[in-house]
């Protein structure tokens, strides 16, 4: 089981509680948890990557097993901690005032 | 008995303040969506119960939200806003062709006879439409696609469409208004669209009297007289008498003309709001004095209503779509400010209360008369 933390408006969104476990096929990678994650709670649609584009979004991080992710490419493996269940991928909304 | 329903939007979440007829006192709820930006929210004509908002923010992008009970719950539908074909370029601030980008959605505008139809103003400028109650959304890529939309240019505050008025005496007929490309007006659904900007000057552009490229804030029409128009444009207020052919400068003896809400009373359709804010930089009233200023001509001659407003030390701003009208037999005016504060009129603007004083930066105000 792959297990993701969202922050704290995504959660209320989607109305799950901090952890949320997925069951994640194939290769773990950023796109495929991401798939995962929309597949199972299709309201985060959007707000995580471009609907057309599927770029992260720029106000939102990606962190790993104390790694920055964000800027790697989507279809490249994650830390195998991450694929274990070991450790949580952590969708992070960026440092920003307002 | 009959009461009414004010919908706040604000930069950190959605209220809504209901009162009974004497509009005396009111009951709050929420935050809604707290944390979030909520540009506007609007109730339908054809089901009070029926709401939609836009929430918004830079983290997470762009929901639509709907409620069937007034308010008590909403539920999240379709927030996918993709351009119709190859979306193309509008101008940029240098002058540069510049990709056509969804940001949010500014305004949102439900049908006035289908509370499962909603048109959706847009930022980059476009017009979308559901008609199955916000479980998808369509461009109506006339707008966009009409010759000028690649010479569009953002103001200051983006490239937004966040006017839209439904003709009540015809379907086919509607107005929208784009920050900083002018009003447009469609006659026949939204398939085809023209500028209808003749008359207007703004000495910001190249050509003041160019067909398209003017700032216009917002407009409002009295449902009993459709082809007459007020306009509050970046400078000037604004009258046309032919659904737009053709516009007047109806400024008369404002202090300034600058501004961005613009109302008409519920009963008399020559009687028309605005709040004068000082200059294009400088957006707050002139001498810390905020005052409504309302004409019973349809413009030129204006009175200064200030009884119950802050007449010292008033620094705020009145956003485009921070003001409504309520349809009670003394009609109802509501405005809102970036300070916070919703005041209310129930006697036509004569006298003021401040509702709520302390909320976060209000973005828009509308209001449901409940019978």
């Amino acid at each position: 089981m792959i297990r993701v933390v969202l922050p704290q408006h995504l959660r209320t969104l989607a109305r799950v509680d901090e952890e949320v476990t997925l069951e994640v096929n194939g290769p773990i990678t950023q796109r495929a948890i991401l798939d995962a994650l929309e597949a199972r709670y299709p309201v985060l649609c959007g707000t995580i990557r471009d609907h057309v584009t599927q770029q992260r979004r720029p106000f939102l991080r990606f962190f790993a097993c104390e790694e920055d992710w964000s800027h790697e490419l989507p279809d490249a493996p994650l830390p195998s901690k991450v694929a274990s269940g070991a450790e949580p991928f952590l969708v992070i909304g960026a440092m920003a005032g307002g | 008995m009959s009461g009414v329903r004010l919908l706040v939007g604000t930069r950190k979440g959605a209220f809504v303040l209901t009162s009974d007829g004497k509009r005396a006192k009111w009951d709050v709820s929420g935050p809604f969506f707290g944390g979030w930006e909520i540009y506007h929210l609007k109730g339908s004509p054809a089901d009070p119960n029926r709401l939609y908002a836009s929430q918004s923010t830079s983290w997470f992008g762009q929901l639509i939200q709907r409620s069937n009970d007034g308010g008590r719950t909403w539920e999240p539908v379709d927030n996918k806003f993709v351009y119709d074909g190859v979306p193309g370029t509008h101008q940029w601030y240098d002058g540069t062709p510049h990709p056509w980008e969804f940001k949010r959605v500014w305004h949102l505008e439900p049908s006035l006879t289908d509370p499962d139809t909603v048109y959706a103003g847009v930022e980059d400028a476009a017009l979308f439409r559901t008609t199955d109650g916000g479980k998808s959304w369509h461009e109506l890529p006339g707008l966009r696609g009409h010759g000028s939309g690649s010479q569009w240019s953002p103001g200051a505050g983006g490239l937004g469409l966040h006017t839209i008025v439904l003709d009540p005496s015809n379907p086919k007929r509607m107005f929208i208004a784009i920050s900083a490309a002018g009003a447009f007006r469609t006659d026949d659904g939204g398939t085809t669209w023209q500028p209808i900007n003749k008359g207007l000057k703004s000495e910001q552009i190249p050509d003041p009297s160019a067909e398209v490229g003017h700032c216009v804030h917002r407009i409002a029409m009295h449902p009993s007289q459709p082809t007459v128009l007020y306009m509050q444009k970046h400078w000037d207020v604004m009258r046309t008498e032919n659904a737009g052919d053709s516009w007047t400068e109806v400024s008369g003896n404002l202090p300034t003309d600058f501004g961005f809400v613009i109302d008409v009373h519920a009963h008399e359709p020559k009687t028309i709001y605005v709040v004068p804010i000082k200059s294009d930089s400088e957006h707050y009233p002139i001498d810390g004095q905020l005052r409504v200023f309302r004409s019973r001509s349809g413009g030129n001659e204006w009175e200064a209503l200030s009884k119950g407003l802050p007449q010292k030390d008033c620094y705020v701003n009145v956003l485009r779509d921070a003001m409504a009208v309520d349809r009670l037999d003394s009609c109802g005016v509501y405005f809102g400010t970036t300070g916070g504060q919703v005041y209310g009129s129930s006697d036509a603007g004569d006298t003021w209360t401040p509702i709520v004083r302390d909320f976060p930066a209000v973005l828009s105000v509308e209001v449901q008369t409940l019978t």
